[in-house]
């Protein structure tokens, strides 16, 4: 038996982005067309040619020339920035689209879990929706049966099992559908994202689960922005750029190779057209940074120096109450911590529309070594609403460079740990009894 | 790590696998010209087609006040309007049966492949986020709307069978015949539908052609008068290439005993219906490659 999973052959895939205008159009143009398309659509239609085959559209490689394979029992984290043909090679191996050229082999069962609640009817109960999700992800019904308690367990929604899911509120809805999704075991698991939804405590046991599946043996594909998440549970990871495989190799490698792909990525990210900043109507991220002290955007930050990270976001409605944050995660997916905007200028006081930027003061001598990936969200208070929230949205080394006050003393080795606080220690000599009473014996 | 756990997952399934290769392997890679059907793909997926069947029945009348009586109502008022308009006003002649039996035994058939088909030709663009989210057989969807049809249909029959009491007529032998005739409606049905299933994925000006084309086709079709209006034995077969004419008038003969037994006609309805059926499929089978980018 090959212990080959999955295995790519040049796959490309073109996709047609609509037809190219012409810059000016004369009505007699519009006319003839509106005359003349229905009976060319008709006549491709019947055909069965596609449209781009016609030549009238744009047309764009979402993937080209991708090779390579996947070891059984293998974790894969799939990265690059949106639009890189991370979904489509996902959709590629999950059959739900086809390559324009080149092939693919996958040994074993696959399922894919592209999104949760797939296949979920809102006037079913969550009982008949885990039957229905879960034969819609590829489960026998005997399968289901089986699993069914552990399912509900998971979920924790067992009150409400025979309650239509329209009544369900959105956390529940969730978990019950994570569950369903997360009790599929197939040989091959293709997993996008899924974990970009739901409040914190419901994506670590996401996270969790995915974690067991991994060390099931189970061979994952896992696309995420999560490079924590990337970074924990994937031994490989393989980054898209443009369609085309521009790394391959260990996660933490491969990670940090996105992440100085170029500068936008890493300390400083900035959002140029307010019409696509994350965002909605109160407010929209602009920049983030991370910055020295005097206000220059680093790379790397030394392990002794303070630093700030800021947010630069327009108020698009005044009269609201904002509320800034950030997360800190570690290169191993923890959360180092989040931290909340206290600035007493603006506590609790409705703000007018405008530019702000709210910097948050970080002590050196205060994080580990290694990289750190930032979050950056912002709420609405009263009702809390969350505005934005940006995963990774910049990212940068801590660096730790020897010097006699530092935390590390004189030691030269590993010394682990979330934080490296410099903490004030007492050393007494009380008497040299302790010494006799060794020495008589 | 990965290596322990690899070396492991390589042992226990080793021994099954030894002899046999027990994993089945998918290829993946472009299709070109005329597919195949992929039937057995489909038998392997039956338990889903089941549950999508099972799916539509129970959601169907959801939050509606009259519920499973719809399944009668829009028979039975069609019935009830074409009595009045066409039997007491217009004077159609039935074939020597009362009017409100002779229609309504046509549009039970009638009503079961008016809905199918409208059900089914929504069916990939209603489930646009599953396709673009999950692998399966698509036939699934449209046979699925369909086939859940058929429990309207059979609370409708009773109806039927109910007014055929009050009308003193008795079934006829030929009622035998009656559940191919109901396989000849579903085969219509599906047809029609997985044409304009396939067509309504990528435009969706079918959505708004559907409700004419089966308004059309009502006309078309012998249920507000009998087809022995049209005489000419080469004329009702030429009729029959619609294979509603086929089912409808199968109804009436089987049923109500009307004398115009359907023979050539419904050789020519089922000869169509199986066409509409096969060229329906592949040409559904051939558009499915393109759905998930479409829908």
């Amino acid at each position: 038996m090959s212990d080959i999973a999955i295995r790519l052959e040049n796959i490309s895939k073109q996709y047609r982005i609509g037809k190219r205008q012409k810059k000016y159009r004369t009505l007699r143009d519009v006319l003839t067309e509106a005359a003349v398309a229905p009976l060319r659509r008709a006549g491709e239609l019947l055909s069965g040619r596609t449209v781009e085959a016609t030549g009238l559209n744009e047309t764009i490689w979402a993937l080209k020339d991708v090779s390579f394979e996947v070891k059984r029992g293998e974790v894969v984290g799939v990265i690059g920035r949106n639009g890189a043909g991370k979904s489509t090679l996902l959709k590629i191996l999950a059959r739900i689209t086809e390559p324009t050229s080149g092939y693919a082999e996958v040994h074993g069962r696959v399922g894919s879990l592209l999104e949760v609640g797939t296949g979920f009817h809102r006037e079913l109960t969550g009982r008949e929706n885990i039957y229905l999700s879960g034969a819609i992800l590829g489960m026998k019904q005997t399968e289901i049966d089986r699993k069914f308690d552990e399912i509900v367990e998971f979920s924790g929604v067992e009150k409400f099992i025979d309650t239509p899911v329209k009544h369900y509120s959105s956390g529940m809805y969730l978990r019950l559908a994570f569950a369903v999704a997360a009790h599929l075991e197939p040989e091959i698991l293709l997993v996008d994202e899924v974990l970009a939804v739901g409040d914190d405590r419901f994506q670590k046991k996401c996270l969790n689960k995915m974690e067991d599946i991994g060390q099931q043996g189970r061979t994952v594909i896992f696309v995420s922005h999560n490079m924590p998440a990337i970074t924990r549970l994937c031994e490989r990871a393989i980054l898209l750029e443009e369609g085309q495989v521009i790394a391959d190799g260990p996660a933490h490698q491969v990670v940090e190779t996105y992440l100085t792909l170029d500068t936008s990525t890493t300390a400083m990210r900035e959002w140029p057209d307010p019409e696509t900043a994350p965002g909605g109507e109160v407010a929209r991220l602009r920049a983030v940074r991370v910055c020295a002290e005097d206000g220059r955007v680093v790379e790397s930050v030394d392990i002794h120096e303070p630093f700030k990270v800021e947010m630069e976001y327009d108020v698009l409605k005044s009269g609201y109450v904002l509320l800034p944050h950030f997360y800190f995660w570690n290169q191993a997916g923890i959360c180092i911590f989040g931290t909340l905007d206290i600035d007493p200028e603006w506590k609790g006081k409705p703000r007018p529309a405008g530019r702000y930027i709210s910097s948050v003061h970080i002590p050196g001598n205060f994080l580990s070594d290694g990289m750190i990936f930032v979050n950056a969200a912002l709420i609405t208070q009263g009702p809390t609403i969350l505005q934005f929230w940006e995963r990774s949205a910049v990212a940068f080394q801590v660096v730790e460079s020897f010097s006699d006050d530092g935390a590390r003393g004189d030691f030269a080795g590993q010394i682990g740990g979330v934080v490296r606080p410099l903490l004030e220690w007492d050393t007494e000599f009380k008497s040299d009894v302790g010494g006799r009473e060794w020495l008589k014996r | 790590m990965q290596k322990v756990i690899n070396s492991e997952v390589e042992t226990a399934i080793a021994p099954t696998t030894s002899g046999l290769e027990s994993t089945p392997v998918i290829r993946i890679e472009p299709s070109r010209g005329w597919v195949s059907l992929k039937l057995r793909e489909l038998w392997e997926y039956r338990e889903l087609l089941y549950f999508f069947i099972w799916r539509d029945i129970k959601v169907r009348y959801k939050q509606t006040v009259l519920g499973a009586a719809w399944a009668i109502i829009q028979p039975f008022f069609t019935m009830v309007v074409f009595s009045v308009f066409f039997g007491k006003l217009a004077r159609m002649p039935s074939d020597g049966i009362p009017y409100p039996i002779f229609s309504y035994a046509a549009l039970v058939p009638w009503t079961f492949f008016a809905n199918g088909l409208r059900q089914a030709s929504q069916s990939m663009v209603s489930h646009a986020s599953m396709i673009r989210k999950v692998y399966f057989p698509r036939l699934a969807l449209p046979i699925a709307r369909v086939l859940a049809g058929l429990l309207d249909f059979a609370l409708a029959f009773l109806v039927l069978w109910g007014m055929m009491l009050a009308y003193g007529i008795t079934p006829t032998a030929n009622v035998l015949w009656l559940p191919l005739l109901l396989l000849l409606a579903v085969v219509t049905s599906l047809g029609a539908g997985l044409w304009l299933s396939a067509m309504n994925a990528q435009f969706r000006d079918v959505g708004y052609a559907v409700p004419f084309i089966i308004q059309f086709w009502m006309f078309a079709t012998p249920i507000a008068y009998p087809s022995s209006l049209i005489e000419a034995p080469l004329l009702r077969m030429l009729y029959g290439i619609n294979p509603m004419t086929g089912v409808v008038e199968g109804f009436r003969w089987a049923l109500l005993g009307v004398e115009t037994a359907p023979g050539p006609m419904i050789v020519a309805s089922s000869l169509a219906a199986v066409g509409l059926l096969f060229s329906g499929a592949f040409y559904f089978r051939r558009m499915e490659k393109t759905f998930a980018d479409v829908v």
